[in-house]
């Protein structure tokens, strides 16, 4: 799923500064499992927003819609009879959702509502952690399932690194060392020899170092 | 054998002594110079940081290029943080081409340490990778991409360096053994403080034969204080300092744990020639380079050879 975090009270209250009537959309998808940006979220920051500029004496009107997704046409494409009616339009969806409405309504401003941070996992209620930077080429099946790419800070292909302690990374006490992962998981397997496989440069051109990446299935094209 | 003149020592079976110099966070040449003026005639070779801890300073070939006018053969350190292979590979030919001989190959530590915590890294390839790459310019003479190199090939000894004292412990001996099968010649360890963990991952490392394929020169630190200590017990990553060696420090008088701190670092010199395997040491004195040579001549390891 993709994670994202609501951005800063104080960053959304100047987003809508300008303007007295928006539209507050949601997205029933990964940021609804997240608990960021789903019904829920919308309704709570809505109340915040308003409750917040009624103080102020400058009382605004939020309508708040949760589409189903936000990164495919069909729903984004629901909106049209209602965008028209509001002066802008913040999203809690994720930066996909966020610019493909953006795409579709070029006349209105479309700001965004969270910082969208990463593709990961419910590791228990309440933690989120990151799994999978979509290089493109996934090579978990030299590493048993356990990306560097991703979990290990500096994305070595032939760590841990000298910076490794306790099965955490240098880089934060509470992050499990990616390597250290490895190792455990080599060795729990049986398999601690193909640690000396020395791993090749890898080619990032699959990555987004190439460029935006684009899939098209001929077959499924109408 | 390349133009190293470190390399000619450790292949003339001479016990190697290396020294450390961290350029300056400005553009003063002479800063460079009166730095390694302290370590004249001591040491076989110099390391040259870059960019350590991820705190901006001058370059390390531009502080390798002054050493080297000043006489010393200078080990330029390269890390992996902040240059793609297309970098790397310039840097290294252009590196040859001022007749730098030896290129330490590093992953270097994470940003998040440095000034400049915000910055992207750059990560495109590893340490290991990086030994190879070194190994494929100098002897294949091809770049990454497959073209030739037009040409004078990089002339380089390639070194690596390995933290006996971080995690798993049980992987640190096959990593050497790794670097080593990717080309390293030489390794420049982590700075000992813990011995009898050392002697452990020392005799891994024999049962692995490493230490007849790569030279292992044991990095060595004189504490300066007791703070100096206690800081790298508690915020390098990876550093294992005991709590004897902090007691040892503290049992003297306080102007006298300087002194004690030195003491230390000639015995734990002593101590790790006689292990088997050790073909040097690697002498980390951070900024306290001046107090090199004393270290050198107690520890019977002055003056240095001349070999040809
Ligand atoms: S190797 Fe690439 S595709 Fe596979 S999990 Fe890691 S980042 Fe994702
Ligand atoms: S400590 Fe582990 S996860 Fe962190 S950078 Fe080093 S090898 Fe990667």
């Amino acid at each position: 799923m993709i994670v994202a975090n609501r951005k800063p009270f104080e960053e959304l209250l100047e987003f809508i500064k300008p303007y007295s009537k928006i539209l507050l959309l949601g997205c029933n998808e990964c940021v609804t499992v997240c608990a960021t940006g789903g019904a829920k979220e919308v309704a709570i920051l809505a109340s915040e927003l308003k409750m917040h500029r009624e103080k102020e004496g400058r009382p605004i009107e939020i309508m708040e819609h949760v589409l189903e997704r936000n990164c495919d046409p069909e729903y984004v494409e629901s909106l049209k009879p209602m965008v028209g009616d509001y002066e802008m339009v913040m999203s809690m969806a994720c930066g996909c959702g966020i610019q493909f409405v953006a795409e579709h309504y070029r006349e209105k401003l479309v700001l965004p509502a969270v910082n969208t941070t990463f593709d990961g996992v419910t590791e228990e209620h309440g933690v989120w952690s990151e799994r999978c930077l979509g290089c493109g080429n996934c090579i978990l099946d030299k590493t048993l399932g356990i990306c560097p790419v991703t979990r290990c800070a500096k994305s070595l292909f032939n760590g841990p690194c000298g910076g490794s302690q306790g099965g955490k990374c240098e880089v934060d006490k509470d992050t499990p060392c990616g390597w250290q992962l490895i190792v455990d998981r080599l060795k729990e397997m049986n398999m601690l020899d193909k640690y000396m496989e020395i791993q090749p440069l890898k080619d990032w051109s699959t990555s987004r170092d190439g460029g935006p990446r684009r899939r098209v299935r001929e077959d499924l094209k109408i | 054998m390349s133009a190293s003149n470190l390399e000619k020592i450790l292949k003339s079976g001479n016990f190697a002594v290396t020294g450390e110099c961290g350029p300056p966070r400005g553009s003063d040449a002479e800063v460079v110079r009166k730095k390694g003026a302290h370590l004249k005639g001591c040491v076989d070779g110099v390391n040259v940081t870059d960019n350590q801890t991820s705190v901006v300073r001058m370059s390390s070939m531009s502080a390798s290029l002054i050493l080297k006018e000043i006489g010393f053969d200078p080990i330029m350190q390269m890390v992996c943080r902040d240059r793609n292979r297309i970098a790397i590979q310039s840097d290294i030919l252009g590196a040859s081409a001022l007749g730098i001989n030896n290129l330490l190959c590093l992953s270097g530590d994470h940003q998040k340490f440095g000034d400049h915590p915000t910055a992207k890294n750059v990560y495109d390839i590893d340490s290991m990778q990086l030994i190879q790459t070194v190994k494929r310019l100098r002897d294949d003479g091809k770049f990454l991409g497959g073209e030739e190199v037009k040409g004078t090939r990089p002339d380089l000894f390639i070194g690596c360096a390995e933290n006996p004292f971080a995690d798993p412990f049980e992987i640190r001996a096959m990593r050497l053994a790794k670097k080593a099968a990717a080309g390293a010649q030489f390794v420049q360890t982590q700075c000992i403080f813990n011995v009898p963990k050392f002697e452990k991952w020392m005799e891994m490392v024999r049962d692995l034969g490493v230490h007849e394929k790569i030279y292992i020169l044991a990095g060595i630190t004189p504490c300066k204080s007791i703070g100096m200590a206690r800081y790298m017990k508690a915020s390098v990553p990876g550093m294992d300092v005991p709590d004897e060696l902090i007691d040892r420090l503290k049992g003297v008088p306080k102007e006298k744990v300087a002194e004690e701190g030195i003491k230390i670092a000639i015995e734990m010199i002593q101590h790790v020639r006689q292990i088997k395997g050790v073909a040097g040491v690697h002498i980390m004195a951070i900024e306290w380079e001046e107090k090199v040579p004393e270290m050198v001549k107690a520890a019977g390891l002055y003056p240095r050879p001349q070999v040809n």
